[in-house]
Formats: structure tokens, sequence, C-alpha cells
């Protein structure tokens, strides 16, 4: 019966747009702002944006009603590093946009900038978003050069997915930046931190009639500024301790940078340190294993440690299956994160990460409305997304699983003469 | 089985009684004979010992007995390592442990009977990547048990997710993998320290993508059509080797002093599988492709016990109930390459409404420490697509049907009298995501304890190192 409320919603919402203000009533609400979480609560909504949240089942005149009495109600979640959108299948299907070797444009790959390559029409994008992930983070994620480029924040619905492009830099400062540096970290660094010294000495934009042999490109040097200035934050990647230590003094030494620890295996080890520094996580809270020399600590309790430090933590590092983040939060919640945190790692936390808190990660007035409601606690592996809110549309829950799915329930069933590919359902 | 004799069994059978009787010696001789050259089926013979137990009685817990049952405030009694009863009301026997089951679960013990541990360990290095022999595409000859690395810490944290056997199998590069092995999942100094006994071992083969992409630019396969010329051949040339020593056989019988076959390991292992020895466990994504394999099968009659990955099985379920196979499943991998695209989050609930045999894998060193997990998302899914499956039944992915799959489930697989006392005592319900395992019984030697960290395993590996374990 719900799910028929939220289909003539749907119905309703699809053919007005965003002119109808919309009252999700009577949910326990997951604000992931000063708010707070109500246990009963409604959240209100007008042209794609929150209106405000208020206590209680009751919805003011005007408003559209929903009815989430007894569901949960949050923000939409956010894929804190994906490649969606750039990235159909990974292996032996063509072009792959999250993918890159050596190309004029670029020698530290600082210049790569992905807001041109995103492809709304993925199908991960409808697979991901019916799970109530309505935005994310979406990046290169094999290079070999230094960086992997600028990625993009972007949402799950609509022709313009960018919601920030140019959003921030990637750079892997582990084994495999070691790697592609030349085989050790002795030169890693050093070109990382030639890369940036080169990018602040020069002042303005170097002309194509200028002479140049720097060890960026100019269209490197130019996306390099942001990361210096700190309008983009860098997101280092590393596992190893005493790498991690290496990303802590690389913040002190250059205090504008907006640093963010990624993967981060043995951060716990350090998470005093990191606290300090202000420097928060993105990270995989399943990942136990000593997959190699650069992870020897790994443990299920990193992220719960890292939060009792003090530390900033966010979970969600995949592509295909982001949608399985609700899973590894609820993972990481299990070995001592706290619940709050766990939501927090999937909404607002990422948000303030990556610099998209003014749109994006809680349901507070003024914010984008990307709303979920789920039938029950979203980090539980048998709940889900019921009805999804993407700018504040209702979204269709369907996806070309879901078509899949409908069609061979239907072949099986009656086992029809009919030929499956003409079983539409 | 479909198969009437087979030689070479006949030739394995006359190994153990040559001893008593002299195998084929006892009648009349037209020519002075050799001695009959027999194959040992066993070389690397189990020293598996299970860790001492206790009797054990918990009470007051809610039981999936691995059969389809649920029964609350249930009863589980083992000793000497078996189950002894399962039910509502036992009578407390005298001397054994009592354990207070009050808000807990009691499982059989999760089988996986898809995972790399040991021939692909953490850590992931070259030296240690032992899954692969990809040197030619049938490599029928290898066995994944001299590839186990017992020392892989993977093997402990699968424990704690309440996996007590296991198969580890080759990868899937090739058209024939190798041999797989049977594992009880208790850690130890070697490989056949942790080898069940008596379980059967299987064959890896792979469908599709892997060969082809493999071997395309080294001489072939290079397509989906290739790969199955070569699985005919092979089975061909399995069969003219069978003939061999089976004319062997006869001559010999008739007192002849015939020459042996020369003896061809890739062969004997195909010719297991074509004797019923040796259960096919074959890498197949496709629906099309799952069923040439099945029309493959009946030409050249044999059994494919399971398909694993098996994306696609939801699309044929009907076809694999009629043929008998299982299909080893994810829950919800998919797209990372073209013979996945269609993964659907009902598959594995789809699969065994069709009253077909569902079997939840990981092929994963972290999937494996949560496959109950992995159940409950299938389960849950299913559920909400109108496939109203109990969780009694469910758990027959997890233990039962693999049990079944892996030729074992006499042994163990589920709660029943007599069954080896392989089980896990959960602390809530196993279908979400904050349960836990809390003991974990393995042939009814506690293997794992939750609460007492110190007695969590620590591989050569990770001793004296950062990590010793996840416990730290």
């Amino acid at each position: 019966m719900k799910k028929l409320a939220f289909l003539v919603a749907a119905s309703l919402l699809s053919s007005s747009a965003l002119a109808e203000k919309i009252a999700i009533v009577g949910g326990k609400v997951f604000t992931m702002a000063e708010q707070g979480t109500l246990d009963e609560g409604t959240v209100l909504m007008t042209d794609g944006k929150i209106d405000r949240v208020i206590a209680g089942a009751d919805a003011p005149d005007g408003y559209t009603v929903i009815d989430a009495a007894g569901k949960v109600v949050t923000p939409g979640l956010m894929g804190s590093m994906t490649s969606l959108g750039l990235v159909e299948v990974s292996s032996s299907a063509g072009v792959v946009d999250s993918s890159t070797e050596a190309s004029p444009i670029t020698r530290t790959g600082a210049a790569l900038d992905v807001s041109y390559a995103v492809n709304p029409d993925s199908s991960l994008v409808g697979v991901t978003r019916i799970e109530g992930m309505t935005s994310a983070a979406t990046s290169i994620t094999y290079t070999d050069n230094l960086f992997y480029g600028q990625g993009a924040v972007i949402t799950l619905d609509g022709d313009a997915p960018v919601l920030k492009p140019r959003a921030f830099m990637v750079v892997n400062v582990g084994s495999n930046g070691a790697h592609e540096a030349g085989g050790t970290r002795a030169a890693l660094w050093v070109m990382l931190e030639n890369a940036l010294e080169e990018a602040a000495s020069v002042s303005g934009k170097i002309a194509p009639t200028q002479q140049w042999h720097g060890l960026n490109t100019p269209a490197d040097v130019s996306a390099l500024k942001a990361v210096l200035n700190g309008d983009m934050p860098l997101l280092m990647e590393a596992d190893r301790a005493s790498d991690i230590r290496q990303v802590i003094a690389f913040k002190a030494r250059h205090s504008n940078i907006d640093v963010v620890l990624m993967h981060g295996v043995e951060a716990w080890r350090v998470a005093d340190e990191l606290a300090a520094a202000d420097i928060p996580v993105i990270l995989d809270p399943e990942y136990n294993l000593p997959g190699g020399f650069d992870q020897m600590g790994a443990t299920l309790a990193n992220a719960a440690r890292l939060e009792a430090a003090g530390v900033t933590v966010a979970v969600g590092m995949d592509t295909h299956n982001i949608r399985l983040a609700t899973q590894h939060a609820g993972n990481a919640v299990a070995n001592g994160l706290s619940y709050e945190g766990g939501l927090a790692s999937l909404t607002s936390a990422p948000a303030k990460i990556l610099g998209v808190d003014d749109m994006l990660g809680s349901l507070a007035s003024g914010k984008r409305a990307d709303v979920v409601i789920w039938s029950g606690d979203p980090l539980e592996v048998t709940q889900v997304a019921e009805q999804v809110f993407v700018n504040g549309e209702a979204i269709e829950m369907e996806s070309r699983q879901t078509r899949l799915r409908d069609r061979y329930l239907a072949v099986q069933e009656d086992k029809a003469k009919t030929p499956t590919h003409f079983v539409r359902p | 089985m479909k198969h009437s004799t087979s030689r070479l069994s006949l030739a394995l059978a006359c190994l153990f009684s040559v001893a008593l009787t002299g195998c084929g010696t006892s009648k009349e001789e037209k020519q002075e004979q050799d001695a009959k050259v027999s194959i040992d089926p066993n070389p690397y013979p189990s020293t598996y010992t299970p860790i001492p137990g206790e009797a054990t009685l918990i009470t007051n817990v809610t039981i999936l007995d691995g059969v389809g049952n649920e029964i609350k405030n249930g009863m589980v009694h083992f000793a000497d390592g078996k189950i002894v009863a399962v039910g509502e009301n036992l009578d407390v026997p005298d001397g054994a442990t009592v354990i207070d089951g009050a808000g807990k679960w009691v499982t059989p013990g999760i089988i996986d009977n898809h995972s790399h541990l040991g021939v692909y360990p953490s850590p992931s290095t070259h030296s240690h990547s032992d899954g692969n022999e990809i040197t030619n595409p049938v490599t029928a000859e290898v066995w994944a048990e001299h590839s186990v690395w017992p020392q892989d810490p993977g093997f402990g944290r699968a424990l704690a997710g309440g996996v007590t056997t296991l198969q580890i199998l080759p990868g899937s590069a090739n058209l024939f993998g190798g041999r797989s092995v049977v594992l009880k999942n208790v850690p130890d100094r070697t490989m056949q320290d942790m080898k069940m006994p008596d379980a059967p071992y299987g064959l890896k083969m792979a469908c599709g993508e892997n060969p082809k992409r493999v071997y395309g630019q080294k001489g072939g396969p290079s397509t989906r059509m290739g790969n199955v010329a070569g699985y005919r051949q092979a089975w061909s040339d399995a069969q003219d080797y069978m003939r061999k020593w089976e004319r062997y056989e006869k001559e010999y019988e008739a007192g002849d002093n015939p020459k042996a076959p020369k003896r061809d390991l890739q062969m004997e292992t195909l010719a297991g599988v074509l004797s019923g020895d040796i259960r096919i466990h074959m890498h197949c994504y496709r629906a099309d492709e799952m069923t040439v394999m099945m029309d493959v099968m009946e030409e050249f009659d044999y059994q494919i016990g399971t398909f694993h990955h098996a994306v696609e099985a939801y699309k044929i379920a009907d076809k694999l109930k009629e043929n008998n196979v299982c299909s080893a499943m994810w829950a919800d991998w998919w797209g990372f390459k073209m013979e996945a695209y269609d993964g659907i989050r009902e598959n594995i609930p789809a699969v065994h409404n069709a009253g077909a045999c569902a079997i939840v894998h990981s092929d994963s060193d972290l999937g494996i420490q949560r496959l109950n997990q992995e159940a409950a998302k299938a389960w849950s899914d299913g559920k909400r697509a109108g496939l109203d499956i109990s969780m009694g039944e469910a758990w027959q992915w997890l233990s039962a049907n693999p049990a079944k799959s892996l030729g074992v489930f006499d042994k163990t697989g589920s709660l029943e009298a007599g069954k080896q006392a392989d089980l896990v005592l959960w602390n809530g319900n196993p279908f979400s995501t904050y349960t836990k395992a809390e003991r974990v019984y393995i042939d009814g030697g506690l293997a794992y304890s939750l609460e007492d960290k110190a007695s969590w395993p620590v591989s050569d590996f990770e001793l004296g190192q950062v990590g010793e374990g996840d416990a730290k």
C-alpha cells in the first residue's frame, strides 16, 4: 500500500515538476544537521530545495503529503569516491573514462578533468540511485601519472549531472604512487613537491609562445594552482602508517592545502595526529587483511578508532556497487563506530570533505532536496530505500536490473511460449 | 551418476586389495605377469585432527537446522565431534557444558564452495600468486592443494565470519583450471592438516571471457566457440585414455601381460570426472553459455555439479533444475565485465524459487567474512519481489547446498544427528548487519570465540608484525 502511495505521488510529480511543494510526514528524520534526529518529523521541500524540517506529522497547507510514518528519512546518500558516469563495464568493453595512459595535455596528470566525461545515461546511475544514493564524487581511478586528475561531484539524476566540476584532486602517495614515480617513495615525494613548487612559482597563465620546460604542462599548472590556494581539496591515498605520517607532514608544510586522506588502512595508528592536523579520512571500513606490506595493521576497528580520536570519517569507495556503502557503514557500526557516525559517513561527512556541504549531505533549509524514505534502518542489509527524491522530485524506483528481474520472474512463472524478447513487464 | 564402471576406479579398487588377494593374479596365468599398475587415488592424505571439544548443550536458542526448519527456543546437543540431537526439548546430558543461548541463534557452519584463500593469499604479492597455471588452456593436471599456503591470514578472518568448511579452487583463466581441495577451516601448519577427510575432489572449469582473453593472443582459444572446441577435444581425449586403461585391465584380467598405458595426469583428472569421482565446478556467467555447457555435459555423459558465479542463472532456473545443476552466486556483484552485466539482486532467490539448487559463494577474501549478510540481502530482496522464502529455507544456500555441491552433505552442512558438529552460535539474528559469530565450532571443537580475542588465530605471516591478526 505504501509503495502504491509513492507511485501515485511520483506520477503526480512528474507532470507538475518542480512547482509542487512536497511534505514527507511522520518519519523518523535524521537531518544530519543541527536539528539532529526527530523521532517523528516532517521534511518540507519546494522547488527542489529543503524548506525546513519540523517536528510532528502535520504538514502546513499547500503541500502534497507523502506519508512516511514508521519509516526512516535521511538525506540522499553521497558516494565518497567512485567512477560513476565514467565507466559502464571496466574490462574489455571499450573506452573507460576512469582510466588513462599518457596524454599530450598532461605530464603530471593534474590537468585531467572528468567533468567532460560524465555520462548520465550510464546504467550504473539508475542502479545506484534507487538504492538511496543521490550524488557522488567521481574520479579517474587508474593512471600512470602522478595525479589522478580533477574529479567532479555529480548528481545521479538528470541530463546535467555535474554539480561541481574540478571539485578535488587525487594523488596516490603509497606503493602505487611510488611505482608510477619510478619505483620508490624517494622519487614520489620529491616529484610531488617539485610539481607543486613549480606551479606556485608561476604567476598568471603560461602563454603558448612562452618557453616552458616544466615538470607539469601549462594545463597541469593551472589545475594545481587551485589545489595550492585551498580551493580544491587534495585527496591523498595512502595506507601505511609511515606514509600517512608523511601526509601529515605534507599538510604542515602546506597549510593552505585542504588535505584529505584516502583509503587509510593503518590510519587508526596515527588517529590522534590526523585529528590534530584536521585531516579527514575516506575509507573502506571492511578492509581488514594485510593485502600487502602497506596494510599490515588492517582492522575492522579502523573507522571506530578514528572517530574516537575526533577524525571525520567518510565511507564509500566503489563504483558498480557503491550502493553497498550502507552495508559497509553498518559493518563499521557493528565494529564500534557510532550509529550517527555511520550515517554521517554517507552524508554530511563526504559533503563536508568534498566542499559541497552548502548543497548536499543534510536536511536543512536551502539544501538540495535529495531525500530518501527507507523501509527501516538504512545500514541494515535487509532494509531498502522505498522512495528516493532527487532535487525535489520522486524518481522512478526502477532500473535496468529491476526490468530484467521482472521480465524473468514472468518468464519463470508461467513458462509462457512467448519468446523472452517479447516479454516487457 | 550416469556411468556404469570406471576403469580407473577398478584399478584403484585393486590397489587396496592387492596386499590381501594379489589383485589380478589369482587367475590361471598364460604367462608371467608383471605387477599390475594401479594408481593411488589419495597420494596427499589428510592429517586433519579436530580441535578437542567437550560435550555441549546450547539452550533457549533460535535454531536454523540447515534443512529448512526454524526452531524457536530450541536446544542443540553435540559431543565427540558430532551432533547428538536438535529439538525443542532435550534432556540435559550428564557432564555437558550448558550454554544459555537466549537471544542468540545457532546455524550449521557456513560452507564456502568458492574460495581462493591460500592460492591467492594475503599479502597478494606476485610471489604468492599461485591460483592460475596460465601456461595452457587445459591444465587439468594441476591440483590447488599444491599451491595452498596455510599461513594466509584470510583463513582466520573467514573463521570469524562463521566459515567452517571451504573449497579452494584454482582460478578461471583456463578451460580446465585444475583440481580443487576441500578444507576444514582450522588454520594449521600444512594443507594436509586442514584437508577434509574423504571429501571428493573437484575440477575447476571456466566459460567465457577469461580463457579467451588470456589465450586469445597466445594460440587460442580466442572465441567462445574456441572454448567449446577445447572442452570437447579434451573430453574426447579423456574417453580415449579411459579406453586404453580399460583395454589394459581387460587384458590383464585375461592373464596377459599388457604394457600399462603411460600415466597422463591431465587425462587422469578428466577421466575421474567421466567416471563420476570428481565433481565439476564451472565458472560460467551467461545463461546461453551455461545452456551450451549442459549440452556438452550430455554429449560426453558427465555431470556438471555447480555453475559458479552464474550471474544469469535466474534466466534459466528451470533448465538448471531439470539438469540438476547447482548455481553458486553472489548476492549483488555485477557489471565488472560484459558477462556480468545482467546481474540482478534477486538471482539467488529466483533460482531457489524455481526449485533449483542455490548457493551463496564468496570468491573474495572479504566477502567470505560475512556470507550471512550476502544471504540476508538475497533473502530480503527476494521477499520484496514476491519470492517468499523462510530464513530456515534460505540458510540452505550457506550450508546444505554447498555441502551437496562438494559431495560432503553426508558429513556436514546441517544440524542433524550424527553429522560433524560444525556450527555457529550467532549473537543475534544472522540476517542482520550487526550480528556476529560469537562461537564457531568445527567437529565439536571451539575454533573461534568472539569474546576471547587472545584465542583468535594469528598466522605466521602476521606474528610479530604491527597487525597480529585483527585483534590488535
